[in-house]
């Protein structure tokens, strides 16, 4: 009679044991990604043929000219590559993220003047995320962002002479904003500023936003010069949906 | 056949669907009127109020700064930029002549300084013939233009340290300073304003601007004493390709640099002779950047 008691007990610890586990397990695994964050991925292409890229004469800055001499700088309003793929698109959810939930992106991305140019060229961020502009080269710059201060975003303007520390900065809204060097004026790149989460095309045309709740969407695909395109998505929980893009030459 | 109350209670949720947005606009749009009609500016202990400031405005502004403070009054098709600069468009709430730091609102002092001061090589008269009060209540009214009053606070001006005694090293510290800085790239190693970007500059809307010239002999647009010119690169002037070097040039440095800016200038000065007795020659353009 004590022996099937004590086994009872036993049979009843183990399993007290194992549901603990699996608790645990289950709970450990909500850190690693919070109640099945899906993604959202794809490509993006240009289709006809890719608008010709003026090249850039820099010979007003022989430090530029000295940096370009094994290549030829060309504009980069649009950036495609030989299978039609196009890089520097923003991508991002412009419907059916909850208002509330929105929490600014904490990594700080750089937006760099190296060689007399910006890289990476569009730089996309979240509304208060910090970013940090730098430079690499031994020329001065000046770093001149160009909002409308009608969105809340406010112009300004610092410079950044060689070994010029970083400057750190964020933005009060979305808006997809010029930014420009006075002393280059070839010099062009963005700042994207969106809400919620977003991603780039990299030189292949490919994107993936992470960090995506389960639940309906529209993406939004932004581009400089053909501007946008959307798509509705149903991300499902841990899955990645798929949304690709193909803009229209001119 | 639908029934009279059915019919009814369509035609007023119908109604209220148009005027509860109209309702809700009406109320935003009153309200910032009203917040923007009782705007008031703060100088010494000057009140100024926007209602007061607005006939004067009408008369002596309006024809440049246009009726919305836009910049397109009557006469601003004429201006020509970059020789002769078009009038500020005051809805944008962006000034070059501040004590704050760029990317901030100029204090009410600053738009009251500049109202007298004027603006040399623009349009913008000396405005001298103003009382303080009706200046003070000029400057409410320009603030009246541009939303960003109503929710933003001036930024905090910037520190200017005492100006330290001139001397031959502080002189051609200062100079230092400009090739450091690379100054020369707009302005010319002579302060000539013929440096290799002076010719493509624009301003925020996309407008020819020039660079200030330093040996031509009229006044730097935002003040021609030693602390003017301190703050002038030491906030940048905001809507124009000059940056702040606030975080680019150390507060002792800057006064340097002052002193060298004033030996650029054809105005006989301290500096101006320390600099020939010193024999100093302009910045070696092609020369390797020097470091912080």
């Amino acid at each position: 009679m004590r022996e099937k008691v004590m086994k009872s007990r036993l049979s009843v610890a183990i399993a007290f044991a194992a549901g603990l586990l699996v608790c645990a397990a289950f709970l450990l695994n909500q850190n690693v990604s919070a109640a099945g964050e899906g993604k959202i991925t794809g490509t993006v292409k240009l289709d006809g043929p890719a608008p010709h890229m003026k090249g850039i004469d820099m010979s007003k800055d022989p430090y530029c000219v000295k940096a370009h001499a094994n290549d030829t700088p060309h504009m980069e309003n649009v950036v495609v590559s030989t299978n039609g793929a196009l890089q520097n698109v923003v991508l991002y959810i412009s419907e059916g993220l909850s208002g509330n939930a929105f929490q600014p992106a904490t990594t700080v991305p750089v937006f760099d003047q190296k060689n007399c140019v910006y890289t990476p060229h569009v730089l996309a961020m979240d509304v208060g995320q910090t970013f940090k502009v730098t430079t690499s080269d031994q020329t001065a710059h000046n770093i001149h962002p160009n909002p409308n201060p009608m969105t809340g975003n406010i112009p300004w303007n610092q410079s950044q002479p060689p070994g010029a520390p970083p400057v750190e900065k964020s933005w009060k809204a979305p808006e997809f904003i010029e930014v420009k060097c006075n002393i280059h004026p070839w010099m062009h790149g963005w700042f994207a500023v969106v809400k919620g989460p977003y991603a780039t095309t990299d030189e292949n045309g490919n994107y993936t936003i992470n960090n995506v709740p389960p639940g309906s969407y529209t993406v939004t695909a932004w581009q400089e010069t053909f501007g946008t395109q959307t798509q509705k998505v149903t991300v499902a929980s841990g899955a990645a949906a798929k949304a690709d893009f193909t803009f229209k030459g001119k | 056949m639908k029934t009279a109350l059915q019919t009814w209670t369509l035609c007023l949720g119908a109604a209220a669907v148009f005027a509860l947005p109209l309702a809700s606009t009406a109320q935003l749009t009153k309200y910032d009127f009203e917040t923007r009609m009782n705007m008031e500016s703060h100088v010494g202990n000057i009140t100024g109020h926007a209602r007061d400031g607005a006939a004067d405005y009408h008369r002596y502004c309006e024809s440049c700064h246009g009726v919305r403070g836009d910049g397109s009054g009557e006469v601003a098709q004429w201006f020509d930029p970059p020789n002769f600069p078009k009038p500020r468009d005051f809805q944008l709430g962006i000034f070059k002549c501040r004590s704050t730091p760029t990317g901030t609102l100029p204090t009410d002092m600053d738009l009251f300084d500049t109202i007298a001061r004027g603006l040399d090589r623009s349009g913008m008269p000396q405005w001298s013939t103003f009382t303080k009060q009706e200046r003070a209540d000029l400057v409410a009214w320009v603030k009246h233009f541009s939303p960003r009053w109503v929710n933003e606070k001036p930024g905090t001006p910037i520190q200017i340290p005492p100006e330290p005694e001139v001397t031959a090293e502080r002189v051609k510290a200062g100079r230092d300073v400009y090739a450091r800085v690379q100054c020369w790239k707009c302005h010319g190693v002579t302060g000539e304003a013929n440096g290799p970007s002076a010719s493509t500059l624009q301003d925020d809307l996309g407008r020819p601007i020039a660079a200030y010239n330093f040996t031509e002999g009229s006044r730097p647009k935002c003040g021609s004493s030693d602390q003017d010119i301190y703050r002038i690169f030491m906030t940048g002037l905001d809507g124009t390709p000059m940056p702040s070097f606030a975080d680019n040039i150390k507060p002792d440095e800057a006064w340097d640099l002052v002193f060298y800016l004033r030996a650029l200038m054809t105005q006989p000065s301290k500096e101006k002779a320390l600099a020939q007795q010193l024999g100093l020659k302009p910045v070696d353009p092609n020369a390797p950047a020097p470091q912080p």
